[in-house]
């Protein structure tokens, strides 16, 4: 078990750089998911946490010691790919025995290590199979095992639930957070699922090119989102941005907030309620909804074209073409300046 | 509508009849070349006796009992086995590095080495006579042929090798790196026994390139190091027209190669595809 420690790490192919200069503090046994869309840098940040990627600038420390030029193998931590990339030529226990041999460990040790593993697992039954004869499922757990039999400071997860079915990623997800209460190792966890992050995370890392845009809990992101990045990335269906004149005449006084040109206004669709015209902050014509039982998803726009989506219980009464009012409480309404994106404390 | 994959009768009849011509017309100089390897010298260039003919053996025995067959059998034996080994031992990391740590000139290297194919054999004949005879005392020697042998292959050992090794996921050798394993110990535990297949059909078919190679093996030997290829050559030239000498001689010698690519026929399949039939 350990704390991570990342000063100013930058990564650099050739003149290009990836990495612009990351510091991050991740607290021992925490749960910490790096979360963006794809190209942000989020898993090279990881590959270079694990020693699979130079660092090309700063330091990065597990507990007290730098480990830039620590082998990958030696810095105490273990990885769980995406493609799982297990040993196809070896059988499951062998798959699980190979780091542990590798370091020289006696036999029955880790021979009680793999089973300890495994049983956590449940892939004991598998134990002499080969990973081709195993289901995707099986073999991301056969690969979680590869790890946890190196009993690592730091567990190191790079989008391992891709690669599964709906059903499946739903099930291995609450596996992992079990795993993570039950072992209180420190876990760094890629992922560009939204709802991933939300779950599983002590701490969400929000990155884009290569920049962290926020660091904080699942829900500090959600209520508190530090700009329209952040503030779009994290809830489903996105956040809604206006401008102030897409919205109503009235709005300024129901949000209690003076609405000026250069503001965006953030409306999660799952805090906007409908309500009478006379006391609209927005109006849109209803295009489509999507029914989705427990919920509907209504999509409108408004007279100055900017389209925006409302989650309500039950579908609207009102066809498509004609007109719905919404309304928010002032306190869940978000705003960020036009031009840097940056939230603006109304 | 005539469905996609459903052929039509024509073609049930016409492709096997073009299939089988083909390989006919590939086939019958090696038929021929058996065939007359069993009929006495003159019996041989006797239009009449083109089919029907009292079947010899005269020839494999005279081979055997004057001309060394053996000897000549055991050189392409050593220096082709040689030649592969080194080729692999030499092919094998240039393949790993080049697959697993790409720079940006990965590619103009692997088209430099393929570019040296290019170059006509002939070009070169003078200078490598002159200092393998003259200059470095290597002329006829096991050595010169095995490292001819080897370096003439080297470009298509190591492009084979590539292409397999490129095949095996990144993250396999990752995961070994996080486990801990060496570079050796990467190359051997986990390179080699997922690229066996891949590598087994190179050395298979370095093996069959090197045993089939006559230009420098009839060039650079007299008969310390001659291999089969001269043998065949010497057969031909100095007392005319031995035709069935000459395919006895012929015979034993692609015998061995044609028996070995026949039992290794899939390895060789995929090796000539360069691993695109799995």
């Amino acid at each position: 078990m350990a704390s991570l420690t990342l000063r100013n790490v930058r990564k650099r192919y050739e003149a290009a750089e990836v990495i612009h200069g990351v510091d991050l503090d991740i607290e021992d046994g925490e749960f910490v998911v790096f979360v963006g869309p794809s190209g942000c840098g989020k898993s090279t940040l990881l590959r270079m946490i694990a020693g699979l990627e130079e660092i090309s600038d700063g330091s990065v420390s597990i507990g007290e010691t730098e480990v830039n030029e620590v082998a990958a193998s030696k810095r105490g931590v273990a990885m769980v790919f995406q493609t799982y990339a297990l040993y196809p030529h070896m059988t499951v226990y062998k798959n699980m025995a190979f780091g542990l041999k590798q370091a020289k460990t006696p036999a029955d040790e880790i021979d009680r290590r793999v089973r300890a593993a495994a049983d956590i697992l449940q892939i004991t039954d598998y134990l002499d199979r080969s990973p081709r004869h195993l289901s995707g499922g099986q073999r991301q757990r056969v690969a979680i095992g590869r790890a946890i039999v190196r009993d690592p400071k730091v567990f190191l997860f790079d989008e391992p639930l891709s690669n599964l079915d709906a059903a499946l990623r739903v099930q291995t997800r609450l596996e992992i957070a079990r795993l993570h209460e039950r072992l209180k190792t420190t876990m760094i966890y890629v992922t560009h699922d939204q709802v991933e992050a939300m779950t599983l995370a002590d701490k969400i890392v929000v990155l884009r090119d290569g920049v962290i845009e926020q660091v904080g809990s699942p829900i500090a992101l959600y209520e508190k989102p530090q700009n329209a990045f952040v503030a779009q990335f994290i809830g489903s269906p996105k956040m809604n941005f206006f401008a102030a004149s897409d919205l109503s005449k009235k709005a300024a006084k129901v949000l209690k907030t003076d609405l000026t040109d250069d503001m965006q206004i953030g409306l999660r669709p799952e805090h906007m309620q409908v309500c009478k015209a006379a006391d609209a902050v927005v109006t849109g014509t209803l295009e489509l909804v999507e029914n989705l039982g427990e919920v509907a998803l209504v999509h409108l726009i408004t007279d100055t074209g900017a389209s925006f989506i409302a989650k309500t219980e039950k579908p609207p009464k009102e066809a498509k073409g004609e007109a719905i009012s919404f309304t928010i409480a002032p306190e869940l309404a978000h705003y960020f300046d036009k031009d840097s994106g940056q939230r603006l404390e109304g | 509508m005539a469905a996609i994959g459903s052929r039509s009768k024509l073609g049930d009849i016409l492709w096997p009849v073009v299939a089988w011509t083909v390989a006919l017309i590939f086939f019958f100089p090696i038929f021929w070349m058996v065939f007359t390897s069993f009929k006495t010298d003159a019996d041989a260039v006797k239009p009449e006796f083109l089919f029907f003919f009292t079947p010899t053996l005269e020839n494999y025995l005279n081979m055997t009992e004057n001309y060394d067959y053996w000897r000549f059998a055991i050189n392409s034996v050593i220096t082709a086995s040689f030649a592969t080994i080194f080729a692999l031992a030499v092919g094998v990391p240039a393949a790993y590095a080049m697959a697993f740590n790409p720079t940006k000139r990965t590619k103009d290297v692997l088209v430099w080495m393929l570019s040296t194919k290019m170059l006509p054999a002939a070009a070169v004949l003078y200078p490598m006579t002159y200092l393998t005879k003259n200059f470095l005392n290597i002329f006829d020697t096991h050595f010169l042929v095995i490292l001819v042998l080897c370096l003439i292959n080297l470009p298509i050992v190591i492009w084979m090798l590539f292409t397999y090794f490129k095949e095996i996921p990144k993250e396999i050798i990752e995961a070994g790196q996080m486990d801990g394993v060496n570079t050796w110990g990467e190359i051997k535990d986990i390179l080699l026994p997922l690229a066996w297949g891949g590598l087994a059909s190179t050395a298979l078919l370095c093996f069959i390139f090197c045993w089939n190679e006559a230009y420098w093996t009839v060039r650079l030997t007299t008969t310390e190091a001659a291999t089969l290829s001269k043998l065949i050559e010497g057969n031909r030239a100095p007392e005319g027209l031995f035709f069935g000498r000459l395919s006895a001689v012929s015979t034993a010698a692609v015998g061995p190669i044609v028996v070995l690519g026949w039992f290794c026929q899939k390895q060789l399949v995929q090796g000539l595809t360069f691993g695109a039939v799995k």
